[in-house]
């Protein structure tokens, strides 16, 4: 059967001492994500993850972009496994997924083609003075949850089952295009069915939702996202992926990369204000998590904390479905609880006219 | 005759990317952008293999080869292995080379492109940062992001010890040595000469148009003008 298509592609991902390479989209609009998963390395799981302050960008927006050339990206690549080096490990883990497939495509070109490793080790030793030894393990992030999803399961204090009703949750998984369709045997499940993040939720209580549109990009597509007169390709794409996915009532949808998260959630927003088209319960929007958030709220953190004020559609009828205890009070709050204000309401949003149920009240 | 083909084939990416094409169309059935803009990579290859330079040419000057997003999804789909997203890097990558980049409304976006994620992987170490998302360019973006633009410290300080300040975490401020490394690793390999290519044909492009070199003006036409949508 297709459906065990996946087992056909596994991977070696490293059980402990990994060195973390941060990411430029998670940062900025995910940071709570970035820290949960730290948190949950360290704290749940008891392993090492080294968080390196001399890592750079991978400059992986710019390659995709046509503006940092194939030579330029891959002595970036390689100054990032020296550091690795320097630090002492050997397990390269990346929190991106375009630098996931960046990583591989560079590892792989090099093997085809020795002489573009040769170059680069003089491009990076002359900039540098640098050597660097390729990394024995690399993995994304999202390999190393699926990695640890039953030692995660048997910490699991909230599942991903309805509290009302007790039936397991719909959850549209949507994997970068850049973690197994340049390569298919370095993601788990390869690019036809992929099982990174359905593995995590089958383990963790839920149901993985089919749909047509499953495999289909979010869109950013680089310069049609970063050029503002591109951006119709990219809320074209997202729109035909929620147009596809919305008559399955998705409870909620999970992602491994930080930009389709950030697409999936700020089209969404988009849409609603064009047209007043919705595609959760009620005229809301549907939830996008970070797969850190969904871990994060499995094993019982706090959804603030997690950082999941940040999503434009908000994600409270997920929490309220999953029974979570949270302060709606607090969702909008700065360090040490000081008040900075709320964002203004939106068409996509449960309190943009008068529910008062989310409202912050003063 | 092949003069194009050759320099295309000094390009790892074309000569990993461009087998045998047979025309079947299937990367076009699942490509994102064929589903957007007027777009046919199956033709783009065709044309490629064809070694012809004028064809070549043509490609290398036109709007056709940037409407490519790199998802990629093509590649694993070619039953003959080709990847037309690889052979659109290597066009684009020439098309730059040569200054034909310039003679496209969307070719002309790469100084766009330079100017903002290319300058400030130079100042920053990183391709984006919270500042450069500037809500009145980022509407899509959101109320929630108004709301963080305005109180950033405020936000990002409950998930990160290092906003904007040294030492690690999220959008930590990269030390100078780092930032050192970046620019003579630019300088070496190649980096630094694309971004002057991209600003002096520009340059020349825009006098051509009326303005005064490559201006603050000219670049914001090329962020924002899409006669696709026009009249």
């Amino acid at each position: 059967m297709k459906r065990a298509n996946w087992t056909e592609y596994q991977k070696a991902i490293a059980d402990d001492k990994y060195y973390y390479a941060r990411s430029c989209i998670r940062q900025n609009f995910y940071p709570g994500s970035e820290k949960a998963f730290l948190e949950i390395l360290h704290k749940d799981l008891g392993r090492d993850i080294f968080d390196d302050p001399l890592h750079t960008s991978c400059t992986g927006i710019g390659y995709h972009s046509d503006i940092v050339p194939l030579e330029t990206i891959m002595t970036v690549v390689a100054r990032q496994f020296s550091l690795m080096n320097d630090a002492g490990y050997e397990n390269f883990v990346t929190s991106c997924i375009t630098s996931f497939g960046i990583y591989t495509e560079i590892l792989s070109t090099w093997e085809e083609f020795p002489e573009t490793e040769e170059k680069t080790r003089e491009n990076l030793f002359k900039a540098t003075g640098r050597e660097f030894v390729k990394p024995k393990n690399l993995a994304h992030t999202s390999d190393v949850m699926f990695h640890f999803r039953n030692e995660i399961a048997g910490r699991m204090k909230r599942p991903l089952i309805n509290a009302r009703t007790g039936e397991p949750l719909r959850v549209v998984e949507h994997i970068g295009c850049h973690y197994a369709k340049i390569f298919p045997s370095k993601g788990i499940g390869g690019s036809e069915f992929p099982y990174v993040l359905a593995g995590m939720i089958e383990s963790w209580g839920g149901n993985v939702v089919d749909y047509p549109e499953r495999r289909h990009c979010c869109g950013f597509g680089f310069r049609n996202y970063l050029v503002q007169a591109n951006r119709g390709y990219s809320i074209a794409n997202s729109h035909k992926k929620l147009e596809s996915m919305a008559p399955y009532k998705p409870d909620f949808i999970v992602c491994n990369c930080p930009g389709c998260t950030m697409f999936l959630d700020r089209w969404q927003y988009t849409i609603a204000e064009m047209d007043g088209t919705t595609y959760g319960d009620d005229g809301h929007g549907i939830p996008v998590l970070t797969y850190e958030e969904m871990a994060g709220l499995v094993l019982g953190y706090d959804p603030w904390e997690l950082g999941m004020q940040m999503h434009q559609v908000d994600v409270e009828p997920l929490l309220d479905k999953m029974g979570i205890d949270y302060d709606p009070s607090a969702k909008y709050l700065g360090r040490n609880g000081k008040y900075i204000g709320k964002p203004e309401p939106a068409a996509v949003n449960c309190s943009s006219q008068n529910n008062t149920i989310y409202d912050i009240k003063m | 005759m092949g003069k194009y083909y050759d320099m295309l084939m000094e390009d790892v990416r074309v000569r990993e990317g461009l087998k045998a094409c047979m025309n079947c169309g299937v990367c076009t059935g699942v490509c994102p952008a064929a589903e957007f803009y007027n777009y046919d990579p199956r033709q783009i290859i065709s044309t490629v293999q064809t070694r012809d330079d004028d064809a070549i040419e043509e490609l290398l000057r036109s709007e056709t080869i940037w409407f490519c997003g790199q998802c990629m999804s093509c590649r694993p789909r070619c039953p003959r292995g080709n990847t037309p997203g690889y052979v659109i890097q290597g066009l684009r990558a020439l098309s730059q080379r040569l200054g034909f980049f310039v003679e496209s409304e969307k070719g002309r976006q790469q100084l766009a492109i330079k100017r903002i994620v290319g300058e400030n992987i130079l100042n920053t170490g990183y391709c984006i940062v919270p500042k450069m998302v500037v809500p009145e360019m980022h509407q899509e973006q959101g109320t929630v992001w108004r709301w963080i633009y305005a109180h950033d410290k405020e936000v990002y300080s409950q998930f990160t010890p290092s906003y904007r300040t040294e030492g690690a975490g999220a959008l930590r401020k990269i030390d100078e040595k780092s930032l050192e490394e970046i620019h003579r690793i630019f300088d070496v390999s190649g980096g630094t000469k694309l971004f002057d290519d991209i600003e002096r044909f520009s340059d020349r492009k825009a006098r051509e148009m009326g303005y005064d070199g490559a201006t603050h003006e000219y670049m914001m036409e090329t962020y924002t003008k899409n006669s696709m949508t026009e009249e």
